[in-house]
């Protein structure tokens, strides 16, 4: 046998285990903070989209648990109250001066109050919900189906998402903000939950309304919401990628 | 005398053989499993880190709890890492629950900053690491459960024959000794070798995908079997941590393996695909 190519065969292996190790250690986390690189990991979103959509049909729907399965302490996350003196006076009152703004690209721009939206479909759900951190916590929630509400306010044929405009910041300057497509916001389990475990929802939770889209993650359950605005792009929209979190890093698309 | 007899300086007693051990897929897909396992360890290290206890069930109480990383204050006002797996309290100060950031600093964190990837705090990029290379394992593996079971490499080379499984006892003795087949037997793996390859591709790999694919909502909603069979969501992450770590401790044994029993012999047959097999005494 040849001397040289072993030597080199064994040059060859020991840079590639010191490259691989520094590009372990070291090298990833400059690779984390590349846009370019950043983009690429970013394309497994859109895969998991277009898989779970594939997998999952309007009929699908998130597992519902009976009232002996509810968490005996739901973790209130994120924003736990609303630093703002108009909400703070709303959340006095009850909510009663409290109005749902519904605009963007509908027919009929429309106001709701919660007594409104109390008197409009509803439905009732016991449902995991799934903390991007982790954990899970099982609540019952009561709220108008957001699906039957649109189409009574008409959307048109331009709009694509649904964006919830929120009051609170959950950071100095940037309110909270959530947004899905149509196909979330038609399904039956998608709701503007005024009531949680048989109760009006607390200020913890959300109060007066909480958005539930119940087969994505905890952070698209968006809280404290003020108003729905139809939109056709997300773009123009705060940090243009659809949410709060989304302009953090986090997936618009929360199936996972 | 050969070249090879220069070198050793030593009659060769017989020209080793090479064999052509590993096909082209089983090499490429060793490897991009390898590159696929590194990252998915160390980002999912990253999203535990996120909610650092584990539970069984569905919920996440603080009954069901099975494992839990924390920092707290010690009496003498120094902080101190505690790690409880089921009613037993560790301190693991510097490595679990309380260790040293990047800056030096100590910071209350799961696992570690030079295991996690990145290696400070963020669970969104951990997660996108986490996804993508969860789509490059997931396609990696099913390319090479194809191969294998067209190719015939699982009834071949991985399943152990009759006459293995009776001298397994014999076998075990043998690897304690840290004595390896030679010759004829060590053109196939042997039966220790073939049980740990079939556990590890045939369960632990499909039990850490199902388990991941159970925690997401999407996928319970399409397939809600998927949070009966493991016994709820949180049991699911459970098992996902566990065979994660099933699959730290085969590849410790494996790497072992490979360093003890001829490491360029067998780093060569599993990059250009040939072995070499010692002669038999």
């Amino acid at each position: 046998m040849d001397l040289k190519p072993k030597l080199s065969r064994r040059g060859f292996l020991t840079s590639l285990s010191a490259v691989s190790g520094s590009l372990l250690l070291g090298g990833c986390d400059q690779l984390s903070q590349s846009p370019t690189f950043r983009d690429i990991l970013s394309k497994a979103e859109g895969v998991t989209q277009r898989v779970q959509r594939f997998v999952l049909s309007q009929k699908s729907m998130a597992r519902e648990f009976s009232e002996s399965d509810l968490s005996a302490h739901f973790k209130a996350n994120g924003s736990t109250n609303v630093d703002d003196p108009s909400y703070e006076t709303q959340a006095k009152s009850g909510f009663s001066n409290w109005r749902l703004k519904i605009d963007g690209l509908v027919t009929r721009p429309t106001t709701l109050s919660l007594d409104e939206l109390r008197r409009l479909p509803s439905r009732t759900q016991i449902t995991r919900h799934d903390c991007v951190e982790g954990w899970s916590a099982i609540g019952k929630w009561k709220g108008a189906q957001l699906g039957p509400l649109l189409q009574s306010v008409g959307l048109k044929p331009e709009a694509r998402y649904l964006v919830f405009h929120c009051a609170d910041e959950l950071e100095a300057g940037s309110k909270y903000y959530e947004s899905i497509d149509l196909i979330d916001a038609f399904h039956p389990q998608t709701i503007l939950a005024y009531d949680m475990n048989d109760a009006a929802l607390t200020i913890p939770h959300g109060a007066p309304i909480r958005l539930r889209v119940e087969r994505q993650l905890g952070y698209k359950q968006a809280k404290y919401v003020m108003g729905i605005e139809a939109v056709s792009s997300l773009a123009n929209i705060a940090g243009g990628n659809g949410g709060f979190w989304e302009d953090r890093g986090y997936e618009w698309y929360a199936g996972i | 005398m050969s070249v090879e007899a220069v070198e050793t300086g030593r009659e060769p007693l017989e020209k080793p053989e090479v064999v052509y051990r590993h096909a082209l897929p089983v090499r490429l897909t060793h490897w991009v499993n390898v590159l696929c396992l590194a990252i998915l360890l160390m980002s999912g290290l990253q999203i535990f880190n996120a909610h650092t206890h584990l539970y069984f069930g569905n919920r996440s109480d603080p009954q069901n709890e099975v494992l839990s990383m924390r920092a707290v204050r010690g009496a003498d006002g120094k902080p101190v890492g505690l790690t409880t797996i089921g009613t037993t309290t560790f301190h693991t100060t510097g490595v679990f629950g309380l260790s040293r950031g990047d800056d030096g600093q100590w910071e209350a964190r799961g696992f570690p900053s030079w295991i996690t990837l990145p290696s400070y705090r963020d669970l969104a990029t951990g997660r996108r690491w986490h996804f993508f290379f969860a789509w490059l394992f997931v396609i990696n593996g099913l390319a090479y459960l194809t191969y294998s079971l067209l190719s015939g490499h699982v009834r071949r080379d991985l399943s152990p024959t009759g006459r293995q499984l009776r001298n397994i006892g014999h076998d075990i003795v043998e690897h304690l000794r840290l004595r390896f087949p030679k010759g004829e037997e060590a053109k196939h793996y042997n039966v220790l070798q073939k049980l740990a390859y079939l556990a590890v591709i045939f369960v632990l790999l499909p039990l850490v995908v199902l388990t991941g694919m159970t925690m997401s909502p999407g996928l319970d909603a399409a397939f809600p079997f998927l949070v009966e069979i493991f016994g709820g969501r949180q049991s699911a992450r459970t098992i996902h941590f566990l065979c994660a770590t099933g699959i730290v401790l085969f590849v410790f044994v494996h790497v072992a393996m490979v360093l003890i029993s001829g490491v360029w012999n067998n780093m060569r047959s599993m990059i250009t695909g040939h072995y070499r097999i010692e002669p038999a005494e």
